[in-house]
Parts: structure tokens; sequence; C-alpha cells
């Protein structure tokens, strides 16, 4: 039974880009067969984080208003067996997306894959509403910082209220927080909110925490998924949060500070 | 009280991270009693104040309806304040 899992903040700028690349690219490394597809219509931007810009012919709304068949529209990554992207269109506006043709689009790809994650644009309208309606899990994701966490909360809200499962009592979505651009030196300093602090505010469980790291921005730079970084921290956080997100037991990294031998800490870097 | 960390100027913005937190519990628990979480709580409120209003003459401020987190349960909270005045004369 195909799962969708919605990567949604509230808050724009967080990683919910950096972590649906990753979290779907994670997930076909592992043998599941995954579709991402990016909700974020007029500023798409996924198919550069996955580096297949150059290969988008036609995008999810096409597919929604029937220009094009879903097999024309399916980006399949290059280098990942089993992942395939779904690409935002970049001239069409927010309300090109329609729930009878989001839906219709969901029902055509659950019958072939097993995770379909929807990237959610930032904000909570139309775009932000219709990537959380049809799901059944979500990602939240939160940085250590007072208006992303009002935000996600706010998200919480929504994800507990305008779903269909709720919406037809089927029950709750699953929620998994996923903490980015963590910094323990920061936190030690007590200049940054704890993941204590932050789980004790949104009450939700933890499913990673991924540190801030130069990784993700060249990641970007060069189009691969950071998770495919297998030396970078960023990278190995990702990998872990897929594994538990499998439920796999694996004890959470990065949350202390890294121990500075005498030398570095004599040349202060 | 001598805190050492003040005569080394290292503390002057000490704790932020709590500042942040404490003003976020605040923040959220407000969101989540007016919010989405429970969409149907201002009307809740409003009805109840109608019919309070049938018996004792209250301002809007009377009711207030909350939904709090306790031991992993959703309770609604509600408070009806009463004018002193009106306390013996409508009950």
């Amino acid at each position: 039974m195909a799962k969708i899992i919605v990567v949604t903040s509230g808050k724009g700028g967080v990683g919910k880009t950096t972590t649906s690349a990753s979290f779907a690219t994670g997930l076909a490394l592992r043998g599941h067969k995954t579709v991402v597809i990016d909700f974020d219509v007029g500023l798409r931007n996924l198919d550069l984080i996955l580096g297949c810009e150059r290969r988008v012919v036609f995008d999810f709304v096409n597919v929604i208003h029937g220009e094009a068949k879903l097999q024309q529209a399916l980006i399949k990554d290059k280098t990942v067996e089993n992942l395939y992207i779904l690409a935002a269109s970049q001239t069409r506006d927010k309300d090109a997306l329609t729930q009878e043709g989001v839906e219709r689009v969901l029902n055509d790809l659950k019958q072939d894959f097993e995770y379909i994650i929807c990237d959610s644009p930032a904000g909570i309208e139309r775009g932000a509403h219709l990537a959380m309606y049809f799901a059944d899990e979500a990602l939240v994701v939160t940085n250590p910082e007072v208006s992303s966490v009002r935000d996600s909360d706010r998200v919480l809200g929504l994800l507990a209220s305008k779903t269909q499962k709720v919406e037809q009592g089927r029950g709750r979505l699953k929620e998994h927080l996923v903490l980015t651009r963590y910094n323990p030196n920061r936190v030690v300093k007590n200049e940054m909110m704890s993941v204590t602090d932050i789980e004790d505010i949104l009450a939700i469980p933890l499913l990673g925490v991924i540190p801030e790291s130069p990784a993700v921005l060249t990641s970007s730079n060069s189009g691969s998924p950071v998770i495919s970084d297998k030396n970078s921290d960023a990278g190995v956080a990702y990998d872990d949060l897929v594994a538990r997100f499998l439920g796999e037991e694996r004890p959470h990294r990065f949350l202390n500070p890294e121990k500075k031998g005498l030398f570095a800490w004599l040349l202060g870097s | 009280m001598m805190d050492w960390r003040k005569i080394f100027g290292g503390d002057k913005k000490s704790n932020t991270a709590s500042t942040a937190k404490d003003r976020l519990m605040v923040v959220v628990a407000h969101q989540r009693g007016y919010g989405s979480a429970a969409p149907y709580l201002p009307k809740l409120r409003e009805e109840i104040l109608a019919v309070v209003r049938k018996y004792v003459q209250v301002p809007d401020t009377a009711v207030q309806v909350q939904v709090q987190n306790k031991d992993g349960l959703e309770v609604i909270e509600m408070d009806i304040t009463l004018p002193e005045e009106q306390r013996i004369n409508s009950l």
C-alpha cells in the first residue's frame, strides 16, 4: 500500500526541499520505489536540488490539466534507481492546482509507487494545503528559531484538522519532527534552543536532527541531494533519518559539540 | 550575588535560548487555544456566552474557553466569570 508523506513547515527557507530531496533519495536507495512531487507551483526548485532541471519537459500542472500523460511528466533520476521526480510548473500560478486534479494524480501514482513524497511550498495557502491534504504522514521541518517553531506549530494544527484523513474520521496523520540547521556549539552556549526545548514545545516525535552544514550548500550547487555526500555530517544525518523512518534503531548524532584536539583549539578553528 | 562570568564580561546575552523557549510556550498555547487545533472553539465560546446571557448580564470577556493538553489528552477548560453585583441577585 502506497504511503503519501508531506514535507512541510509553514516558514520558508528552513529546508523542506533539501529534506524532500534527501528523504526521497534515501528511500529509493533502500530499494523503495519513490516519487517526489514539487507542489511549489510558480517557484519550482526541487528539480534544481536533484539536478534534473534540464530534463523537465512536462510538469505536475500539465498532468492535472490533461496536457501531458503522467508517464511523460515523471522524470527518472539518472543516478538513483527507483527515484522519480514530478516537477512543479514554473509559469503557472498556484491556482493551477485543483483538489480533484491532485487527488487523481496521487491515485494514479499509488498504483506504481511505494512512497509518494509531497514537497510543500511555504505558507499555508492553496499549494501547502493540497500538499498535505491527502497525506498519511508528515515530516515537519523546523529550525531552532522562534518564527520557524511557531509556524511549525501552526502547521501541526492544520495537519490535525485540514486533511482528508482527519475530515473522513480515519484517524490522525503520523507526524515526525525534523530539526534542521542545528548548531550544538551554540546550544551549549545557550544561544540556541536545544532539541529537548523544541520537542517540549511541539510535542511530536523526533525523527532526525540535521546539523548546520556547509555540505548542504555545496550539494545544492552541484544538483545532488546532500544524502549522497556520505562524508558529510548532514548526509549521514539524513541517512540515519531515513533508516529510522523505516523502523531501524539509530541513535541521534551531532547533538553535542565536537571535541576539539588541543592543536585545533590552539589554532582557534 | 557575585557572578564570576559577569566579571569577565562573558555572559551579557546569556540564556537567550531560554527566553526563546518561554516566549514560544506562551505563543503556542494561545495559538492552540484559538487556532486551527480546535476550529470550533470561537463559535463554541459565542454560543456559551449567549446561553449565559439568558440568565446573567455579562461582558464579552466573561467566557474563556481553552484547549489544554493534559497527559496526552485534550481537555477543554472553560471559565465563566460573573460580575460581582449580579452574583447574588441572579442565582
